[in-house]
């Protein structure tokens, strides 16, 4: 079983993210930029269901600039075979990235794919749902445990009510919540023998996909401010202020 | 412009968060707003529906395909009668999240997520970026599907008196198979609609500990949330967790425990009312959030205040 494992350049999560005064974005220049979280425990998942023998091959696609190339090495060194990029420099949206990794998923002959439930940048939370419709497979989102057991995928999802668990026949998509394991850190062997890994670049024309956005990003502006709290000295004088200045008690 | 509202419920009550889109549906349509009960024996929660105000139809497809809520049955049916409506809109939360984006690739439309302002047909705001960032999106495609940020909508009230009209049974979806659920089971209001939410974090430093939490949560009839860390450490269950990845809250008060205030976490709760802190870390970064700030133990000022809460001391 061949695994195929979506993996996005972000701005980092540490990073505090600054919105351009011209409104048109986020400031990227001179800011660090790393695999989402949700991808790296995708990508654990996967390497661990390789080591378990259930899978034979793990493969990691990520779509977008040239830098992304530093982000599949990583994904190398923490344990994919191979690797591939479809480089563009254009905001690419959930839909067309679905589009691109259903084309790969086809070409590939994967059998199961594991994406991040959302990526930290745009937050969407759409890509995995969207690859399964494209391919028409079943989809076990926000996926807190996973095993594979004949020819199925057995799928503990993290939902509003608490757990649900749902088996899903191969093959199979499924997305990753942060409870699904703790993804390992690559060793400096792996990072050296990483670099010889296979990466290969592609692009959407090659696979015959149209990236065309169908949003227009309008602008993009920073939240309101919150007013200035006060301290208060202890549980006395904030039982008082919550009960006779919020009235919120 | 007719808008189709993709309900959520358990089969016999309408989950408040399907209040919250029919008022984003209400605001966006020109036309008609029409609700889609899809369940098993749901009849009851199509008679909850009907009573929305501003809903004119429920549309009511009984059948054991649909009694779990699986994405694959209900983004068939959703594109089933995608051509009668000019937006589909459900809840954001993990039903919507499931869903919608399923039925939204079948009808080749690029998904809005989590909207929080319609600001005209075509056009929406929606947080990026854990809500540091505020993006004004247009949409091109002819058919708009949306998820909608229930804290940034007020739920429809009831007054309303919709037809309800049964649709024909389901086109079986074997592939996908519900096993089990472990509901957590709670007397306390809905995080996600309670007036008071209090959320601990790593600071309670155990599950033990984190019983200090519900004692608070009685003396305010309130909800308890928790941080990832809280979560992750066993404290709390899955989903009390609030922020960027979890559950978004908008209470009237949100008191956090023990949390940092790491923007993950912010961006679950910066748009509760009144936000109180306790944390002994005065650099704590929630701190630059809260209204009200109390530097100290936790386990000094907690159970000091819950002891004024109760009236005991009084
Ligand atoms: C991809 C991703 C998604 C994430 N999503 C979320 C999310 O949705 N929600 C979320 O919450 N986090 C999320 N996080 C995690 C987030 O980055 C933080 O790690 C987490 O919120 C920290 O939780 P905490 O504040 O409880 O713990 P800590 O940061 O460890 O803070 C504990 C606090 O307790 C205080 N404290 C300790 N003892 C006491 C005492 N006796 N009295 C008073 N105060 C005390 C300390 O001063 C400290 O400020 C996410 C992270 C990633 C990478």
């Amino acid at each position: 079983m061949k695994i195929l494992v979506a993996v996005k350049r972000v701005i980092d999560y540490n990073v505090r993210v600054r919105v351009r005064a011209d409104g048109s974005g986020v400031e990227t220049a001179n800011v660090k930029f790393s695999m989402n979280p949700f991808d790296e425990i995708a990508l654990e998942e996967a390497v661990r269901l390789k080591e378990s023998g259930a899978a034979t091959e793990v493969i990691a696609v990520s779509i977008g600039p040239v830098q992304a190339q530093e982000t599949l090495r990583s994904a190398l060194a923490m344990g994919a075979d191979r690797a591939i990029l479809i480089q563009t420099d254009e905001a690419v949206e959930p839909l067309a990235v679905a589009k691109l990794l259903a084309a790969v998923a086809r070409r590939e002959s994967v059998e199961l794919a594991i994406l991040g439930k959302q990526a930290i940048d745009d937050d969407a939370n759409q890509t995995g749902q969207m690859l399964a419709a494209l391919l028409d497979w079943p989809q076990g989102t926000f996926a807190s445990k996973l095993s594979i057991e004949n020819g199925h995928a057995i799928v503990t999802r993290e939902i509003d009510g608490g757990l649900e668990t749902i088996r899903l026949a191969l093959p199979a998509l499924i997305t990753t919540d942060l409870r699904l394991n703790t993804p390992r850190y690559a060793s400096l062997p792996n990072i050296m023998k990483a670099k010889k890994k296979p990466l290969e670049v592609l692009t959407q024309a090659e696979l015959g996909v149209d990236i065309t956005p169908r949003l227009v990003t309008l602008k993009v502006e920073e939240p309101p401010k919150r007013k200035a709290g006060v301290k208060v000295a202890d549980a006395a004088q904030l039982f008082d202020k919550l009960k006779h200045e919020a009235k919120v008690i | 412009m007719a808008v189709l509202v993709l309900a959520e419920h358990d089969n016999s009550v309408l989950a408040a968060a399907t209040r919250n889109t029919v008022t984003a549906a209400a605001q966006l349509a020109t036309g008609p707003v029409h609700v889609l009960v899809a369940g098993q024996a749901a009849s009851a929660v199509a008679a909850e529906a009907a009573r929305l105000s501003g809903v004119e139809k429920i549309l009511l497809a009984d059948d054991a395909a649909y009694a779990y809520g699986l994405a694959e049955p209900l983004a068939a049916l959703l594109i089933s009668l995608a051509e009668n409506y000019d937006a589909i809109l459900a809840p954001a939360t993990t039903f919507g999240k499931n869903v919608l984006p399923r039925a939204a690739a079948l009808l080749d439309v690029a998904q809005i997520s989590d909207v929080t302002a319609i600001l005209s047909p075509d056009t929406f705001v929606r947080p990026i970026y854990a809500g540091n960032a505020l993006a004004t999106v247009q949409s091109t495609d002819k058919r708009k599907v949306i998820t909608v940020r229930t804290t940034a909508f007020a739920p429809a009230a009831d007054g309303g008196a919709a037809i309800i009209e049964s649709l024909s049974a389901a086109i079986p979806v074997p592939r996908s198979q519900f096993v089990g659920r472990e509901v957590t089971r709670s007397e306390r209001p809905d995080l996600t609609a309670a007036r008071v939410v209090v959320s601990g974090g790593r600071g309670l430093g155990s599950k033990e500990n984190f019983l200090l939490m519900e004692k608070l949560a009685d003396t305010l009839g309130a909800a308890i949330g928790a941080s990832r860390a809280a979560v992750d450490a066993g404290y709390a269950p899955n989903d009390a967790q609030v922020g960027q990845t979890g559950k978004i809250v908008a209470p009237d008060l949100y008191i956090a425990v023990g949390i940092s205030g790491a923007i993950q976490h912010l961006a679950g709760m910066k748009d509760s009312k009144v936000i109180v802190a306790i944390n002994k870390d005065e650099e704590a970064p929630i701190f630059q959030l809260a209204d009200y700030s109390l530097v100290g133990d936790l386990f000094v000022e907690l159970p000091k205040l819950c002891a004024l809460l109760s009236g005991a001391q009084g």
